[in-house]
């Protein structure tokens, strides 16, 4: 939990929701068998993850996802206010497809536990084709159960509070000419209840304090209502391979405003292979009451020192390949795909220091920044 | 004298709301996909999906979603091209 918290909710939604296809046709009939490993600012996240779909009939398709988190973690939050700890975390997904006609309707259930936070989300989806087939229009809507408790030593010691999470979602795939298609997303959540880590204090002003800073309690209020909107275009490049730009933004009452932009290029090559490489960038303003290094201790009614709640900007490399086979046996895999992934991540925070290395002045130290290598090696089949 | 004026006021009138039943008609009328069934071919290529791996793709917005403020918004609703 100390990593993820309440971001998880919806992020297990995604995956559940990210299978959901054409409105006219049930997801193709497919296995994938993942490996992903993250590595950077003293974490290590790595594990399994096995995604499994089937049609029966000619109008339902379910599909069932295991997910593993597999932590080692001597983060910066971790070394500065705790020791550091290993965890494990593992998700299951449900989902059920039914298709009428032109529309298609989604329901799922996802369940993810760790030793201090168990979360259960369930979700409705509704797609519908229309206009010839070119336009898709879908609507979603999410609810999101948690509990947070608190581990020592990994040893479970409490709950120590609960967070409900409601999510609506809109999407418009749309037909353009016959080399372009765009996408269009919107959605607004609602959080409320324990929306902090139990784990992560404030930094304040100590003149008593040997480092000249102390660490507190931080206060996160329990609401929080997001609303995002992304734009995405995919273009047939003549020379068979394809080309797409995406944008978002997005906004909150907690006053984080953020811009994403991302570039992909994918070129099949010769009969077997296909290469991706793409470039994603990021870039946050701060919550309203974050900050760094407080004045002095209860300075205001809510404070935060959460990484993911600073100013920050990030860029994201990626390069991927995927090769392609037909194997003979067993007869019913019609195809296959070995798959690699690999992304550079880099965040600048332009208002949270490391306070790790030490400074006379507190608030002084240098700007932290992160490096990560996140890797995925997958097989698929088709059948 | 009278009647002539009225056929005057009446004519646009009634050439006014004939031109206008007929666009509102035919907004009633099936739209006719301007991207034939049989012009779709590209489209249909796999590499124009937005979600072409949902599980790397998935993956991949957890590793962003769990160190950003911002979520949502990332999912794909397929090509939309009917093209299967």
């Amino acid at each position: 939990m100390r990593l993820h918290l309440r971001a998880r909710w919806l992020a297990a939604a995604v995956f559940g929701l990210g299978a959901a296809g054409h409105a006219d046709v049930l997801p193709e009939d497919r296995t994938d068998v993942l490996y992903h490993r993250y590595e950077g600012g003293g974490l290590t996240v790595q594990g399994p993850s096995v995604l499994i779909r089937k049609k029966f009939g000619d109008s339902f398709s379910a599909s069932y996802q295991y997910y593993e988190d597999l932590i080692t973690s001597a983060s910066i939050d971790v070394l500065s206010q705790a020791s550091a700890y290993k965890e494990k975390r593992t998700q299951h997904n449900f989902n059920l497809d039914y298709l009428h006609g032109s529309t298609l309707y989604s329901v799922g259930f996802i369940y993810s536990g760790e030793p201090d936070y168990k979360s259960n989300t369930g979700f409705f989806n509704v797609s519908q084709s229309m206009f010839g087939d070119l336009t898709t229009v879908s609507f979603g809507f999410t609810q999101g159960w948690d509990k947070v408790g608190e581990v020592d030593k990994g040893v479970f010691q409490k709950y120590v509070g609960d967070a409900d999470h409601r999510n609506w979602s809109l999407g418009l795939s749309q037909v353009l000419t016959r080399n372009m298609l765009l996408g269009l997303n919107f959605e607004t959540d609602e959080n409320d209840g324990y929306l902090q880590s139990p784990y992560r204090g404030v930094r304040f002003v100590d003149p008593f304090a040997s480092k000249g800073y102390s660490f507190g309690p931080a206060v996160a209020p329990n609401t929080r209502t997001g609303t995002a909107g992304s734009a995405q275009l995919k273009y047939y490049l003549p020379w068979h391979a394809a080309l797409d730009g995406n944008y978002r933004l997005y906004s909150d009452t907690w006053g984080i405003l953020a811009n994403t932009v991302k570039v992909g290029y994918t070129q099949p090559l010769f009969t077997n292979w296909t290469l991706e490489a793409t470039a994603r960038y990021y870039w946050q303003r701060h919550a309203s009451f974050y900050s760094d290094l407080y004045a002095f201790e209860d300075s205001q009614n809510f404070t935060s020192r959460d990484r993911e709640l600073a100013q920050f900007h990030s860029l994201t490399l990626g390069l991927g390949g995927s090769w392609e086979f037909h194997p003979g046996w067993p007869h019913w895999v019609d195809k296959g795909t070995l798959n690699f992934n690999y992304n550079r991540l880099r965040i600048d925070y332009q208002d949270f220091h490391n306070n790790l290395i030490p400074s006379p002045v507190p608030g002084d130290e240098p700007l932290y920044t992160l490096d990560a290598n996140v890797m995925q090696f997958f097989i698929s089949f088709w059948y | 004298m009278s009647k002539t004026v009225s056929y005057k006021i009446v004519s646009p009138l009634l050439l006014a709301a004939v031109l206008l039943g007929s666009m509102l008609l035919g907004g009633c009328s099936p739209i006719e996909p301007w991207v034939k069934p049989y012009e779709r071919e590209h489209l249909a290529d796999p590499i124009m999906s937005f979600d072409r791996n949902p599980i790397s793709n998935g993956y991949l917005d957890h590793v962003f979603e769990v160190r950003e403020g911002a979520r949502g918004a990332t999912g794909s609703v397929g090509g939309g091209c009917g093209c299967n």
